[in-house]
């Protein structure tokens, strides 16, 4: 048992070391990023940073050659994860496109499609978003409704996203619809990927609780989309959509904002009723709770990556990722806040202050706990695939779709 | 990166589950349970055949010369099995104190009967209901005597020795006592597990030797007490996934309202929920065995997480199995009392959860490292 690289990825990480202290700049504390810039600011740098990890073949460790990515292992995907999180890089807009669209497209996409659309995903010259969920199926993914019909060589697609991920800003999507709304459930939904800037589709964003807004309701009216942009056989539109929720779940990542770290600094420079509050023994109790899930999911996922570096797939243990570091999110959020007493509850969104760094966590730790899978899907999934425990008994099954009922009307 | 057990060790884990399962550890700790033994004698036997009791004790004094790795997963099975042994207070206390305290004339007494399983050891530290201190200790040692009195000693009443606390003048001491020897009395106290004895034992100027070399004696304590709460650690995270496991069986075969109850929600979650707390606890368990087996600097750090959080795991999954199992839960005849016995026992054995988080925070607090 220890923690040491094998010589191989010793000298992987050492390779990757030497390219990232070259180009990009280390950071100074866990929380230091590049959050002030403007979307549009953001967007451009990471547009030049996905062109420079490209040009020196960085870009999309995991996918192949061919198109545009470096062929890596998982353990040495893990070890880029490693270091270049101790740096300051642009990041958050190709998650979705190289980390869900590109393998999906590489599954089912024809030679030439593959050929057209993965080298600029894995350059960062296009941004993609995802149109799953829907006002009437969140958790509930193949309760959705969007609806499509074929005529001819073209596809006519009507109905309503929702939670869309940087749809205002992407030039492509992948989109799941009914196209036989008689089949059951799960049977009649087809694939597609479509152009943003089709004709009919029309993007309006959603103002978030914590004020920002990055997701957005798009609406189809009459879109057009051809038959060639069809992925996966026409009522096969759920196994593809697993396909694309199995990677979701490794794309997904912990939830962001003070952690054990954090906290535990506020408590030991912090005064509570005359004294540090490190030294109040309510203040530790919380503190060693929340230290025992900070290191439990440390050290989990060195156990993940120890079963990668030895070439076995790691279990679903990992979906106890999330579930855990969102709620611990919104416990030590709240509690930070509680450490400044009433003024705790004011906002100055003009400095980023530590005050601020809690407050952003209280609204984003109610956002993790749903997006990607809320806590309560997390631990069926946990209980189903991991334990073995058996599906809840459904009222959707055996129906045809447009049997099942919606409402209490 | 192998931050995992080796194949061999993992062999050795396997093995002891499957003798232990061979020799019904779990039906001899109910025997034990409802009967008058303190402990059962032909398991112990079987243990100590086994290799178990000798394996961390050097190839000089008779033992294996493994390392903790070993007795790290050896510790989880018994603790998933209940086995009803002295096996926790004589190999990671009475033995562990000895390896890192004694002299040489002391471990050559000692450790090759320990190993052999000829004599059993113990430690007795508490004296009262509240937490023992440098300050607070009662019991005194002097002139090569002891006096004094300490309760809640595990397996007291079957210990040939004990590792005892006691204070000389203001100094803190670990002295090591023959229990067959004049001046000490011994009483089985009824307790929550009667499936792991405990004992009061009197000391009336009992000869006793000095232990800790002119260390610290309450540095040594802690020390030890941190060494053991990653092996007791292991033994409740044992603990606690058997009893995830007997939760999951139950709710798979009992059919209510016309299905199985593990297919409602409510059921489902709350095995979700045992199954996060086990496999926190599980990965920091497996801290606690790599900074143990290497003495890493931040062995008391990775101590107190693991003991903290595998106490917590145990504590969650031996209540929500009863809860879980229903009224059957609450039945003498499930053995879902037996691991709620167990978890409490453990969870007390070498001072309670708020004490450990405590420690934990400080260690962090002198660290300076998180």
């Amino acid at each position: 048992m220890d923690f040491k690289d094998t010589s191989e990825e010793a000298t992987f990480r050492k390779e990757v070391d030497k390219w990232l202290s070259d180009n990009a700049e280390l950071k100074e504390g866990p929380n230091d990023s590049l959050s002030s810039l403007t979307e549009e600011e953001a967007l451009l740098r990471a547009k030049e940073w996905a062109a420079k990890l490209y040009d020196d073949g960085w870009a999309c460790l995991h996918w192949p050659k061919e198109y545009g990515g470096r062929g890596s292992t998982p353990i040495e995907r893990v070890i880029w994860g490693q270091e270049v999180s101790k740096y300051k890089v642009p990041g958050g807009f190709f998650e979705i496109g190289q980390g869900m669209a590109g393998p999906v497209l590489m599954m089912y996409a024809t030679e030439e499609q593959k050929k057209r659309f993965l080298p600029p995903l894995a350059k960062g010259e296009e941004v993609w978003c995802q149109l799953f969920s829907e006002p009437g199926a969140g958790s509930d993914l193949a309760g959705l409704k969007t609806k499509s019909v074929l005529e001819g060589d073209t596809w006519t697609i009507n109905g309503q996203k929702i939670w869309t991920s940087g749809a205002h800003y992407s030039d492509f999507g992948i989109l799941v619809t009914r196209s036989d709304p008689d089949a059951h459930k799960h049977k009649g939904l087809t694939y597609f990927f479509l152009d943003m800037k089709s004709p009919g589709v029309e993007v309006r964003p959603i103002k978030q609780i914590s004020g920002g807004a990055n997701f957005n309701e798009v609406y189809f009216t009459d879109v057009k989309i051809p038959d060639d942009q069809r992925l996966g056989a026409v009522g096969d539109g759920w196994k593809v959509a697993l396909t694309t929720l199995m990677n979701e779940r490794l794309a997904v990542g912990d939830a962001s904002g003070p952690d054990f770290e954090e906290i535990f600094n506020l408590a030991c420079k912090q005064d509570l009723n005359g004294d540090l509050a490190i030294k109040n023994g309510s203040v530790r109790d919380k503190l060693a709770d929340w230290y025992c899930q900070y290191s439990g999911l440390k050290y989990t996922k060195y156990r993940n990556i120890s079963a990668l570096s030895r070439g076995e797939t790691p279990g679903p243990e990992a979906s106890i990722t999330k579930v855990v570091s969102g709620n611990k999110l919104q416990e030590i959020a709240n509690f930070g806040m509680d450490l400044m007493d009433s003024a705790g509850v004011i906002r100055d969104e003009t400095t980023d202050n530590e005050q601020s760094m809690y407050q952003y966590g209280f609204f984003g730790a109610a956002g993790i706990r749903i997006a990607g899978g809320t806590d309560e899907i997390l631990k069926n999934i946990i209980s189903e695939q991991v334990l073995g425990l058996p599906q809840d008994m459904r009222a959707d099954k055996g129906i045809p779709f447009n049997k099942i009922p919606t409402s209490n009307k | 990166m192998n931050f995992e057990f080796s194949s061999d060790q993992m062999l050795l884990k396997d093995q002891a589950r499957k003798f232990l399962e061979g020799e019904e550890s779990l039906k001899k700790a109910r025997a034990i349970l409802e009967g008058e033994l303190s402990f059962d004698e032909s398991l112990w036997k079987s243990v100590v055949e086994m290799g178990w009791t000798a394996t961390t004790i050097p190839e000089e004094f008779n033992g294996l010369g493994l390392g903790y790795l070993e007795l790290c997963v050896i510790a989880e099975e018994l603790g998933r099995s209940l086995a009803p042994t002295p096996f926790s207070s004589s190999v990671y206390l009475a033995t562990e104190s000895i390896l890192a305290n004694a002299s040489n004339e002391q471990k050559q007494k000692y450790l090759p009967k320990l190993a052999s399983g000829e004599i059993v050891g113990t430690l007795a530290h508490t004296e009262t209901n509240t937490a023992p201190t440098s300050n607070n200790l009662q019991c005194s040692f002097s002139n090569g005597q002891l006096k004094g009195k300490k309760i809640a000693v595990p397996d007291g009443d079957i210990a040939n020795f004990a590792v005892v606390t006691a204070k000389e003048g203001e100094k803190v001491r670990l002295c090591i006592v023959d229990l067959e020897t004049k001046g000490v009395e011994i009483k089985t106290q009824n307790s929550l597990d009667p499936s792991r004895s405990h004992a009061s034992i009197n000391f009336n100027n009992a000869e006793a030797e000095i232990l800790d070399n002119d260390k610290d004696g309450w540095i040594a304590l802690e020390t030890l007490l941190e060494r053991a709460a990653v092996l007791f650690a292991f033994e409740q995270l044992g603990g606690a996934e058997a009893c995830m496991n007997m939760a999951k069986e139950y709710a798979m075969g009992r059919f209510a309202f016309g299905r199985p109850i593990a297919s409602f929600q409510a059921i489902k979650h709350k095995l979700a929920d045992m199954f996060i707390a086990v496999e926190l606890a599980r990965s920091n368990c497996y801290f606690g065995a790599w900074a143990l087996s290497t003495n890493a600097p931040e062995l008391s750090t990775a101590a107190a997480t693991a003991r903290v959080s595998a106490s917590e795991a145990f504590n969650e999954c031996s209540k929500e199995n009863i809860q879980t199992h229903g009224g059957m839960g609450f039945t003498w005849e499930f053995d879902c009392h037996l691991y709620y016995r167990r978890c409490r026992q453990l969870a007390a054995n070498i001072g309670s959860q708020t004490i450990w988080k405590d420690k934990l925070i400080s260690s962090l607090e002198r660290s300076n490292k998180i």
